[in-house]
C-alpha cells in the first residue's frame, strides 16, 4: 500500500474498484483455450468417429437435436458422411497448431530483428527497416496462393507463407519499444559499467519487452487461425481430406440452405477460438502496458 | 448574443464565500476526503494563498469551485460556495457552464498542455471573447489582440496565427492568463501557474498577475507550495493539510507568528541564506494515508507538540488573533 | 522534408525491384501454363508453336528484363488465358475493387466514428460495453464465413439484397459490409482510446473552465487531436482493404483485382500474377510512406 495514493495528483486515473475494467483473470478466454487445446491434445484418446470415414448412407445428418438426428452423430454429418464433430475436434488440432507455430516463427525472428535494428540503429536499423517494411507490405493472403499453387497445398506452406510476411509486425514493434528502452539511464549505466551488445540486449532488453511480445503474441495467434481458415476455404491452404475449418466451410457452402450445420459449427469454431485468443491478448495488453493499446 | 447573467442579491462583502467545503474521492485504496470541509473568504482585489504539500486538497479545492472535479470518482458531497452571494453549488450544469469563465476564471499549472496543440492561439483566444461578449468578426479580433497586449505579450496580432508549440512556456502561460480574465471575471483561481516556469519569469508573471488585478479588482486564488511567492504577492494565506485548512491569516501574521505546528515546520524547513549553518530541518514523518486518515488531528503522528486530546479529537478552527485562525489545540503557539 | 520524401522513393522503388523479381521467379516457378491453355490434343509441335509464340521460351533473364522494359511502360503483357492485354485487365477490375474498398471504408468510418466517440464519452455505460463487444467480435469472425451466412440468409431467403456480382447500388451492400467489419472494430477501438486519452487533457479541462458547451468540447476539441491517428489508420486500413479482398470478392462474385489474382494464380497465368502483385506492392507501398509521415505511427508500431 502506496504512502500517498498517486491517485492524488491525477485525480483523473481514480476509478471506483467496482468499476474498474473488466475481471481479476479472463476465465472465459482462459476456459476456451484450454478446451481447444485440451481437445486437441487428447483427440486420439477420445474415441470419436474416425474422421476421414465416409458413408454415403450417412451423407447430411443433421445435428442430434434436429429430428433426424442422432447422438450417433452430435453435431451431424457432411457430404460424404463423416462426422462433423470429430472433424471440428480434428481440425482444432490444425488450426491451433498452425497459429502456435506460425507465431513462434515469426515473433521469433522478427523479435530478434527488432531487438538488432533498435540497439544498433544508425545504418543497421535502416537496412532492417527497409526491409521490414517492404515485407509487411505483401498480402500474406496472395502469397500463400501463389506458393499454394507453385508447391503445391500444404501445411508447411501455410506455416510459411504466413510467418514470412508476419514476422514484420514483430520487427516494427520490438524496435519501437527498444527504441524507448534505449533511452532510459539503466542501458547507459550499463554500458558504462562495460556491458557488450549481447549482454544488454539479452540481460536488459528483452526481459523488459517481454511483455509487449507476448501481448502481440496472443493477439496475433487468432489472426493467423482467420488468414489459415481463409486460405483453406480458397483452396489453398490444408488439402483434403484433412479436417481443416476452413476448407469445412467451404464444402458446406453450396448447401448452407439445407445442411446448415455443415457451414455453421467451423465457423463457430473458429469464432470461438479466435474470439477466446483476442480477448486474452486484450486483457494481457491492459494488463502489461495499456499504451499497447494501438495494437 | 450575451445570455442574461445569474442575478445575485443584494452585494454581500466577499466576492468568494466558501463555507465547510467539502469534496471526497473513490479510489482503488478507499474513499479519499480530498476537501473535508475547507471554509474561507476573500473580498474584492484581495489575494488569497493557498499551501500545502501534494495531496493536500489544494487543487481538489479549486477544481470543487468551479464543480470540475473528476468524475465519477469524485463528488461535492456538501457546504456552500457563495460567490457574490450566491451559491454555486445548487446552480443547474447550464448556468454553471455560464459561470465558469465569466465569473470565475481559472489558470492551469502546466503551460505546455493546457493550450489545445492543434489550434492556433487566434482561435483558442477569440472563442471566450465570443462567448462572454458575443463579439463578431473585426471586434472579435480587436479584443482578443487587446487581451494579448494586456498581458503583455509582443506583436500580438501576429500572434494569433500562431500555433501553441512555437510559443514558450513563459508566453504560454500569458495566453491562458489573457483567456482567464476575458470576461473579466470576479474570481481568478491560479493553480501553481509559476512552478513550470524559469526563475525570472515567475517574477514577471507574479508582477503581471497583480497589475491585472489591480485594475479589475478580482479576487484572487493563488495556489502554491512556494511559501516565498506567498509573501510576495499574497495578502492572506491558509495552509492545508490532509484536505484541511489548518490555519489562515494576514501573511505577515503567519509568517512570523505561525500557529500551528505544521505552519511552523514548513517556514522552518526554508534554508536560509546568511544564519550560521544549521541543519536543514526537514518534517518528521511521512505525508498522509489519504485515504485511511487516523481519528482526531490528521497532523498528530508527525506534530512536535502532539498531545494525547490529540490523537482522539479533531481541533476546530480556534481564533489565534485578529483575522488569524489555526485548528490546534496548542493554548499559545509554542 | 523533400530529401526525405525522395529517398523513401527511392527504397520503396528496391522493394519494387526485388519483389517484382520474387513474383518473376515464382510465377514461373508455378509450372506450365501451356497444359491449362492448350487443348488435350494439341501435339508437341502445337506446344513448341504456343511457347514461342507467347515468348515463354527465351532465357528467363531475357524474360525478365523484356517484362521489366515493358512494366515501365505501362505494359504488362498479354493474359494467358484471357488473351487480352493485361494492362486492360487491370484497368477494367482495379477500380471495382476500390469502389468496393471505398463503400466499405464509407460504412465502417460512418459506423465507427459515432460509436467509438460515444463509447469514450460514456465510458463505463452499457452503450461502451456494446461498443466493445463489437469491436471485438469484429477482429474474431472470419469474413468469409459471414460472408457464407449472409448470402445465405440475407440474399437467399429474406431476398432482399443480392447474392453476387456488380448491378447497382444493392450489390455493394453485402460484400461491403463484410470487408469493412473488421474495419469497424479497429478504427472504433483507436476512436475510442484515442478520446479517452484526450478527454483527460489539460486542454480539455481549461476548456470547459472557460465555460465552453460541452457538445463543443467533444466534437471540437478533444476529436481534432484524437482524430490524428485515426486518419493515417484509415488510409493504412483503406490500402489493407484493397488487397485482402481477394476472399470477399470470390464469394461474391465481385469483378475486382483480387478475383483477378485469384484466377491468375488457379490459371498459372504469369502476367497477369506479376501485375496484380505489383500493383498491390505499390499500393501499399504509398502507405508504408503514409504511415512514415506521421512520426508516431513509426515509433508506436
Amino acid at each position: 500500500m502506496p504512502a500517498e495514493p498517486a491517485a492524488f495528483a491525477l485525480p483523473e486515473t481514480a476509478v471506483p474498484a467496482a468499476a474498474s475494467r473488466g475481471w481479476r483473470l479472463p476465465i472465459f478466454p482462459l476456459g476456451v483455450i484450454g478446451l481447444f487445446l485440451l481437445v486437441a491434445l487428447v483427440a486420439p484418446l477420445l474415441g470419436l468417429p474416425d474422421p476421414h470415414a465416409q458413408s454415403l448412407r450417412n451423407r447430411f445428418k443433421p445435428p442430434v437435436w434436429e429430428d433426424a438426428g442422432s447422438w450417433k452423430h452430435p453435431l451431424g454429418t457432411d457430404r460424404l458422411g463423416r462426422d462433423m464433430l470429430s472433424r471440428i475436434v480434428w481440425g482444432s488440432r490444425i488450426s491451433l497448431s498452425a497459429g502456435v507455430i506460425t507465431v513462434l516463427l515469426a515473433s521469433a525472428f522478427g523479435a530478434a530483428v527488432g531487438l538488432t535494428a533498435g540497439y544498433y540503429g544508425g545504418r543497421v536499423d535502416a537496412v532492417l527497416m527497409r526491409v521490414t517494411d517492404a515485407t509487411m507490405s505483401f498480402p500474406v493472403i496472395l502469397l500463400a496462393l501463389i506458393l499454394a499453387v507453385t508447391v503445391g497445398p500444404s501445411f508447411t506452406n501455410v506455416v510459411v507463407a504466413i510467418a514470412v510476411i508476419l514476422w514484420a509486425r514483430y520487427a516494427r514493434v520490438m524496435r519501437g519499444q527498444v527504441l524507448t528502452l534505449m533511452q532510459l539511464d539503466f542501458i547507459a549505466q550499463a554500458r558504462l559499467a562495460g556491458a557488450g551488445a549481447w549482454r544488454i540486449i539479452t540481460r536488459h532488453l528483452v526481459p523488459n519487452t517481454l511483455g509487449t511480445l507476448l501481448v502481440l503474441v496472443t493477439l496475433q495467434i487468432g489472426y493467423v487461425i482467420i488468414v489459415e481458415a481463409s486460405l483453406s476455404f480458397l483452396g489453398a491452404g490444408i488439402p483434403p481430406p484433412t479436417p481443416a475449418w476452413g476448407s469445412m466451410i467451404a464444402e458446406g457452402r453450396d448447401v448452407v440452405t439445407s445442411a446448415w450445420w455443415v457451414s455453421l459449427f467451423p465457423g463457430l469454431a473458429i469464432l470461438l477460438v479466435v474470439l477466446a485468443f483476442n480477448l486474452l491478448g486484450d486483457w494481457l495488453r491492459d494488463t502489461f502496458d495499456p499504451k499497447l493499446r494501438q495494437l | 448574443m450575451t445570455p442574461s447573467p445569474v442575478t445575485p442579491p443584494p452585494v454581500a462583502p466577499f466576492v468568494i464565500d466558501v463555507r465547510e467545503l467539502r469534496t471526497h474521492l473513490v479510489t482503488r485504496w478507499g474513499t479519499v476526503r480530498a476537501v473535508d470541509g475547507v471554509s474561507f473568504a476573500i473580498g474584492e482585489g484581495e489575494t488569497l494563498g493557498l499551501v500545502g504539500e501534494s495531496g493536500s486538497g489544494k487543487s481538489m479545492t479549486c477544481l470543487s469551485l468551479v464543480r470540475l472535479v473528476p468524475r465519477p470518482a469524485a463528488r461535492i458531497l456538501g457546504g456552500q460556495v457563495l460567490l457574490d452571494g450566491l451559491d454555486v453549488l445548487t446552480r443547474s450544469e447550464d448556468e454553471m457552464r455560464r459561470i465558469r469563465g465569466r465569473r470565475i476564471g481559472m489558470i492551469l499549472q502546466d503551460p505546455m498542455s493546457s493550450l489545445n496543440p492543434v489550434f492556433s492561439i487566434g482561435m483558442q483566444m477569440r472563442e471566450p471573447v465570443a462567448l462572454y461578449h458575443g463579439l463578431r468578426g473585426a471586434a472579435l479580433t480587436d479584443r482578443a489582440v487587446a487581451l494579448l497586449a494586456a498581458v503583455r505579450i509582443p506583436s500580438p496580432a501576429q500572434r494569433l496565427r500562431a500555433f501553441p508549440h512555437q510559443l514558450s512556456g513563459g508566453m504560454r502561460q500569458r495566453v491562458v492568463g489573457a483567456m482567464a480574465i476575458a470576461a473579466p471575471p470576479r474570481l481568478l483561481i491560479a493553480d501553481e501557474p509559476t512552478t513550470s516556469l524559469d526563475l525570472t519569469i515567475q517574477a514577471q508573471y507574479l508582477g503581471l498577475l497583480k497589475e491585472l488585478q489591480q485594475r479589475h479588482r478580482f479576487a484572487l486564488i493563488f495556489v502554491t507550495h512556494n511559501l516565498g511567492i506567498v509573501a510576495k504577492i499574497c495578502d492572506r494565506v491558509a495552509v492545508m493539510y490532509a484536505g484541511r485548512i489548518v490555519e489562515m491569516g494576514p501573511v505577515r501574521r503567519l509568517f512570523t507568528r505561525p500557529a500551528h505546528p505544521y505552519s511552523r515546520a514548513l517556514l522552518e524547513s526554508i534554508p536560509r541564506l546568511g544564519a550560521r549553518a544549521e541543519r536543514l530541518t526537514a518534517i518528521e514523518g511521512q505525508p498522509p494515508d489519504l485515504a485511511r486518515l487516523p481519528g482526531g488531528c490528521a497532523f498528530a503522528p508527525r506534530c512536535p507538540h502532539v498531545m494525547e486530546r490529540c490523537r482522539v479529537e479533531a481541533p476546530p478552527e480556534r481564533p489565534v488573533g485578529d483575522g488569524h485562525v489555526a485548528r490546534c489545540w496548542l493554548e499559545t503557539p509554542a | 522534408m523533400l530529401r526525405f520524401v525522395a529517398a523513401r522513393l527511392l527504397q520503396s522503388l528496391i522493394a519494387l525491384a526485388i519483389v517484382s523479381v520474387v513474383v518473376f521467379v515464382l510465377a514461373r516457378a508455378t509450372g506450365d501454363p501451356l497444359y491449362l491453355i492448350l487443348p488435350m490434343s494439341a501435339s508437341q509441335e502445337d506446344f513448341d508453336n504456343a511457347r514461342r509464340y507467347l515468348g515463354l521460351d527465351r532465357p528467363y533473364v531475357e524474360q525478365y528484363l523484356s517484362f521489366v522494359g515493358r512494366a515501365i511502360t505501362g505494359d504488362f503483357g498479354v493474359s494467358l488465358r484471357a488473351r487480352r492485354p493485361v494492362s486492360e485487365l487491370i484497368r477494367e477490375r482495379l477500380p471495382n475493387s476500390l469502389k468496393l474498398a471505398a463503400f466499405a471504408m464509407g460504412v465502417s468510418l460512418a459506423m465507427a466514428f459515432p460509436l467509438g466517440i460515444m463509447a469514450a464519452v460514456k465510458k463505463g455505460t452499457g452503450l461502451d460495453r456494446a461498443a466493445q463487444v463489437i469491436s471485438v467480435l469484429g477482429q474474431s469472425l472470419p469474413t468469409f464465413w459471414v460472408a457464407i451466412l449472409l448470402v445465405e440468409f440475407v440474399a437467399g431467403r429474406l431476398q432482399w439484397l443480392p447474392a453476387g456480382g456488380i448491378a447497382g447500388f444493392s450489390s455493394y451492400v453485402l460484400p461491403g459490409f463484410t470487408l469493412g467489419w473488421f474495419v469497424v472494430a479497429g478504427l472504433m477501438r483507436l476512436l475510442r482510446s484515442g478520446m479517452l486519452e484526450v478527454l483527460d487533457s489539460e486542454y480539455v479541462k481549461l476548456a470547459r473552465v472557460k465555460g465552453v458547451a460541452e457538445r463543443r468540447v467533444i466534437w471540437l476539441h478533444a476529436l481534432r487531436n484524437a482524430l490524428i491517428p485515426v486518419v493515417t489508420f484509415a488510409g493504412i486500413y483503406f490500402a489493407i482493404l484493397v488487397t485482402t479482398a481477394i476472399v470477399v470478392e470470390t464469394v461474391f462474385a465481385w469483378p475486382g483485382i483480387g478475383r483477378l489474382a485469384y484466377e491468375g494464380i488457379s490459371s498459372r497465368d504469369f502476367p497477369v500474377i506479376q501485375a496484380v502483385v505489383l500493383t498491390t506492392v505499390v499500393n501499399l507501398c504509398v502507405d508504408c510512406l503514409y504511415a512514415w509521415i506521421d512520426p508516431r505511427i513509426r515509433y508506436a508500431r
